[in-house]
């Protein structure tokens, strides 16, 4: 593993991770590991830094839906042009190109159930390179970019074991 | 006639009786009160058994796999035991393997089935604590070596040879090393062999912690020429592959000597648990990422509180094996019990006493590092605070 993927391996794991400790564990300086995550900035590599939110523990009201979509591939532009005309709206979390049954995965977020299916029947559904689109609510997340929303294995061994 | 009142200590026998408890029991007394106090006194792996192995664990039970497995251990656990130790360059057929309840019943298994009353077994400390006691219930002598600091806590050909005797059967080697972190590597262990073979002994090699080697592969004296023969390697699941509470461990030696083995085996626990013998095997087969990724884990962890303790004044030599280190505490002017004591009641922080593992183990103490980092953080804070409050008297 090279310098680079192991610093970005530990930022993604925890991006607060301090520069000495991170210097630490890739035999390295803080100073030279500082220039690496600016670079590393600069080459769109790291875009941002965000925490993950179990919002279910939040009261705020929203629900997320994960849309399949087929659509008809533009001349010379492929899937991008119709991917890019949907993830510009604000709605649209996540866009993702697919092998298989369809063609795009997108992820919308709404404050209601109403709010998510008109979006679809007004804004993805008439649009021109879209043949069909199926609508699947979340009902619950329980682990979301790697991490376990509820995890219930905690520390049980003993204080001191030789 | 009067008979003799009833004292149930008569009946204990002197073996057992005269046998310390492990470790100092005092401080451990008062660790099992301090309920809010940090660990990093563990000696096993803060990871949970990966899923894939736990699940093949309980799809044998759901199968019913839950009967006695052969004395030996199922043959499909022993062939790819045999697989698995090739990466040691350890050539082994399944009628060399016994499959043991942890590495702690296969090292108790070879003291009895290779000493005689009287037998002396060298033993380097500082080490892990059941050889000492183990030998004796065997009726063997042990002889320990206390290898030091400036040596990396390596053994020599030189110490050994100062220890033969005419009576030395078993030189126990106990590396990746527990407390210490020491590793033997094939040159270390080329000259004791020399010695072992000069001195027609044997050899019980402890390697539990094989895969936490972080200088490169770990060597097995048991590879090195001539050494197959006369080399019990004892090894298991609990460190690797995270699974201390399966108990399941393994024991390899010439076909003759594991035939004896596996009487004792048989008569004393039958069969290893069947469970864990299932989910052994989904270990081997399909565990090797889990075990790259938590060896990655532990490296880093390694480097961040080596330095930690540096910075603290408490020196410790790069340890290059297990999870653990053993950071000299010399010049707290205090003593390994009083030091960690202390350390417990003023900063809720518990190491182990070097002294648990070996009279050379005065003067240093055991930190575990497998906790978190954060975890590690917090508890090296508290003890650098507890360093400092020691310098300014």
């Amino acid at each position: 593993m090279t310098m680079m993927q192991k610093i970005l391996e530990i930022l993604e794991n925890d991006c607060n991770t301090p520069l000495e400790q991170i210097a630490l564990m890739t035999d390295s300086t803080p100073a030279a590991v500082a220039a690496q995550i600016d670079e590393l900035r600069k080459e769109n590599i790291i875009l941002r830094n965000k925490s993950v939110i179990n919002w279910e523990k939040t009261n705020k009201e929203f629900v997320t839906a994960l849309i399949e979509l087929k659509v008809t591939p533009q001349r010379g532009e492929g899937f991008d042009k119709i991917a890019e005309r949907i993830y510009k709206f604000p709605e649209v979390k996540s866009v993702y190109l697919m092998a298989g049954a369809f063609d795009l995965t997108v992820i919308i977020e709404g404050k209601t159930m109403k709010e998510v299916a008109l979006f679809v029947a007004n804004r993805l559904a008439p649009m021109e390179s879209v043949i069909s689109t199926g609508t699947h609510f979340v009902l619950k997340k329980y682990k979301d970019d790697g991490i376990i929303f509820d995890d219930d294995e905690k520390d049980c061994r003993q204080v001191i074991t030789l | 006639m009067m008979n003799k009142e009833f004292n149930i200590n008569d009946f204990i026998s002197p073996t057992v009786a005269n046998m310390q408890p492990s470790g100092i029991r005092k401080f451990f007394d008062i660790v099992n009160t301090m309920e809010d106090a940090i660990s990093l006194g563990v000696g096993e792996p803060d990871f949970v058994t990966p899923w894939h192995i736990r699940d093949a664990g309980v799809y044998s039970l759901e199968k019913g796999q839950t009967y006695y497995t052969s004395n030996s251990g199922l043959l499909e656990l022993r062939e790819e035991i045999c697989n698995y130790v090739r990466k040691f360059d350890l050539n082994y057929t399944p009628d060399e393997v016994l499959v043991t309840v942890g590495g702690s019943e296969a090292i108790d298994l070879a003291m009895r089935t290779v000493l005689s009353p009287g037998d002396e077994v060298i033993i380097p400390e500082p080490s892990f604590v059941c050889y000492k006691p183990c030998t004796a219930l065997a009726g063997g002598v042990p002889v320990t070596i206390q290898t030091k600091a400036e040596n990396a806590f390596k053994l020599t050909a030189e110490e050994v040879l100062e220890k033969i005797t005419a009576k030395t059967k078993l030189l126990v080697l106990s590396y990746p090393n527990n407390p210490t972190g020491a590793i033997m590597e094939k040159n270390d262990l080329e000259r004791i062999a020399e010695v072992v073979k000069e001195k027609n002994i044997m050899v019980l090699s402890d390697e539990i912690y094989a895969e936490l080697t972080y200088s490169g592969k770990h060597t097995s004296i048991a590879s090195l020429p001539g050494m197959k023969e006369r080399t019990i390697v004892v090894n298991g699941f609990s460190k690797a592959f995270a699974m201390t509470g399966w108990r399941l461990g393994f024991v390899m030696a010439p076909a003759v000597l594991t035939k004896q083995l596996t009487k004792v085996h048989q008569y004393a626990i039958m069969s290893s648990p069947t469970t864990s013998q299932y989910a052994a095997i989904e270990a081997l087969r399909n565990g090797e990422d889990s075990v790259k990724s938590m060896v990655m884990e532990y490296n880093d962890r390694r480097k961040v509180i080596t330095d930690a303790f540096n910075k603290m004044g408490y020196p410790c030599f790069s340890p290059l094996g297990a999870f653990y280190i053993f950071p000299c505490i010399k010049s707290s002017g205090l003593t390994s019990e009083e030091f960690c004591e202390r350390l417990l009641r003023e900063q809720k922080v518990a190491l182990v006493p070097g002294t648990a593992f070996g009279e050379s183990g005065e003067g240093f103490v055991r930190v575990s590092y497998a906790y978190s980092v954060k975890q590690i953080t917090k508890a090296t804070e508290r003890i650098a605070i507890f360093a400092k409050s020691l310098q300014e008297g």
